[in-house]
């Protein structure tokens, strides 16, 4: 295998006392889809803003596309390929559905301020491709009818579907997808392992995957990484993971021996 | 309206403001006062809109630029533009300076509009406001101090070059750039800087760029609104860009609807007319002299009731953006 699309080596993280996240090893590689689970507060999100650029690791590095991603701020990895959504969705609440994936399109327009005050024909171009692309997702993802509508006004599950087009839609080549599943019905998730599933063919991109809910997960993930007190207790594929005694122990405490009867 | 054909609707308005120029004389002084007044307030409460409402920077120090930018020009036409051409030159020659004036206090003012702006990648909020106010009161301090020009007296015998076209004029072209800047693929950035820094920056906009560039655009026109200004009231000192100066500002884009372009035309138009009616009010008869006297009181209690009644602004009856390209 060539090198991988995104590498963490020995990553860490303090913040004061706590070792958020200690020396982890995780490998992507390109059109992969991995898991990270963990109970709560394993550091699932934290590895997530490592890996954006939110936090800078205290130690190790971090490699993508064999470039390290130090010093570089999150607007710029967006650009370089890794785009996420947040476990708490966090759409641009005034805009409408359709500006809220075209404000992500941001990075790939060529035309800009000048182009924006002239308004000439290479603007008038330029927002026409922007507006077909835009579109194209949105249709894709069954949002084109509610292109202009408030994006805070949609329910819950198409505001999640809305973040994933508008990561989309920044044109990566690493999707960060933090707990798309949580507060979905069965049917809802289902349908999103599906869409995952399909994003990751149609636009050969690799997945990485912070989710609780194990149907899910252990359904779609090539690879399943557990994360307990930011330390990776164990990697491997769904069915490793699932008959893996430390895993199920940080899921459900340790078994007490009791020495008598 | 506007955004299906903005250049059509810029040539329009310069058109319009142009031949209120050339028939201000006609017009009664008192009202070319206020029509004055009305034109440097729209530039001042759009450009500050731009900061404000459309990126979310909360920034009380609007009057600190209009400051900056109306000593600028007025320093280049007293005391710099004499020395180069003799005072009697054609008018032509004058208004071409007055030009170059303007346009050298907008970009001073853009530079100072850096030094604030800078500080805001760190600050956000209430922070931010108070360097902001901070930045409004240095500006006053340091005019104060500075004997060449006038000091606490300030400047005296500006040469009277506004008219109803620069001012018109400011403000159509102000409302233009800043309306077409927002109204685009590109402009997207400063309402998604907005809306969710950590989201826009994830999405890969440079929150920090947009901000900036919010400071320099928007302080940029409040500077050439401040040299528009000098040459109109002819007279210049520090006080009159103090802290409420910039309130005034920040009350009509409140009031008008933050990020609301139209909706802050209308209550720039509407600020400036409220004095004027009250004053008008209070002269009908002697029983209504109070009204005169207790402006402020009123004012205020239209802030309060505004605020408690339509936080969204007077002037904003819809949210959703319709995009035409």
């Amino acid at each position: 295998m060539s090198a991988p699309l995104l590498q963490l080596d020995k990553t860490s993280i303090r913040f004061g006392g706590l070792m958020a996240v200690s020396e982890l090893d995780l490998q992507i590689g390109e059109h992969e889809l991995v898991g990270l689970i963990g109970p709560n507060g394993a550091g699932k999100t934290t590895v997530f803003n490592l890996i954006t650029g939110v936090y800078q690791p205290t130690g190790g590095a971090i490699t993508f596309h064999s470039h390290s991603t130090a010093r570089l701020k999150p607007f710029q990895l967006a650009q370089h390929g890794i785009a996420r959504t947040f476990q708490n969705i966090r759409l641009f609440a005034s805009m409408s559905v359709f500006d809220n994936v075209r404000a992500a399109v941001q990075l790939h327009r060529v035309h800009g301020f000048r182009n924006a005050l002239w308004r000439g024909r290479s603007f008038r171009h330029g927002e026409q491709k922007v507006e077909t692309h835009v579109m194209e997702l949105l249709e894709i993802f069954d949002l084109g009818k509610l292109r202009d509508e408030p994006a805070k006004g949609l329910p819950y599950g198409k505001q999640r579907r809305l973040e994933i087009v508008r990561a989309l839609a920044t044109g990566p080549k690493l999707l960060l997808l933090d707990e798309p599943a949580a507060g979905m019905n069965p049917t809802e998730k289902s349908e999103l392992s599906k869409l995952i599933q399909f994003i990751k063919d149609k636009y050969q991109i690799a997945v990485l995957l912070v989710e609780h809910d194990m149907q899910v997960v252990m359904g779609i993930c090539q690879r399943i990484a557990v994360l307990d007190y930011g330390i990776k207790i164990a990697e491997g594929t769904p069915a490793e993971i699932r008959a893996n005694p430390k895993v199920i122990a940080a899921y459900l405490g340790e078994e007490h021996v009791s020495d008598g009867k | 309206m506007f955004f299906a054909r903005p250049r059509i609707w810029l040539l329009v308005t310069l058109v319009v403001s142009g031949v209120l120029g050339l028939f201000q004389s006609r017009i009664d002084p008192y009202y070319v006062d206020v029509l004055m007044r009305i034109g440097i307030n729209i530039t001042l409460a759009v450009s500050l809109n731009l900061i404000n409402g459309h990126t979310g920077q909360f920034s009380l120090g609007h009057a600190g630029f209009m400051a900056v930018g109306a000593y600028t020009t007025a320093a280049m036409t007293m005391f710099l533009g004499p020395k180069i051409f003799p005072t009697d030159a054609p008018t032509m020659i004058l208004m071409l300076w007055f030009l170059i004036a303007l346009l050298a206090g907008g970009l001073v003012a853009a530079a100072a509009g850096v030094l604030v702006g800078a500080p805001s990648l760190r600050l956000k909020g209430d922070y931010l406001a108070i360097v902001t106010l901070g930045f409004g009161q240095i500006i006053a301090v340091v005019f104060r101090n500075i004997e060449p020009l006038g000091g606490a007296l300030g400047l005296n015998g500006i040469p009277a070059y506004t008219n109803l076209f620069w001012v018109f004029a400011t403000a159509a072209l102000t409302t233009y750039v800043i309306t077409a800047m927002v109204n685009s693929t590109y402009g997207r950035g400063f309402i998604a800087t907005h809306d969710d820094e950590v989201a826009a920056e994830a999405m890969g906009i440079n929150t920090t760029r947009c901000k900036i560039v919010a400071f320099v655009i928007g302080a940029f026109f409040a500077g050439i609104a401040g040299g528009l200004y000098g040459h109109f009231t002819l007279t210049i000192n520090p006080k009159g860009f103090d802290f409420t100066r910039s309130i005034e500002i920040v009350v009509m884009v409140i009031v008008g609807g933050m990020g609301n372009t139209v909706g802050v035309i209308f209550a720039a138009v509407l600020l400036t007319l409220l004095p004027e009616g009250l004053r008008m009010l209070a002269g009908f008869s002697p029983s209504l002299h109070w009204i005169g006297e207790s402006r402020p009181l009123l004012y205020s209690i239209l802030l309060i009731g505004l605020m408690l009644l339509r936080p969204q602004g007077l002037f904003s009856f819809r949210k959703s953006v319709k995009v035409k390209v």
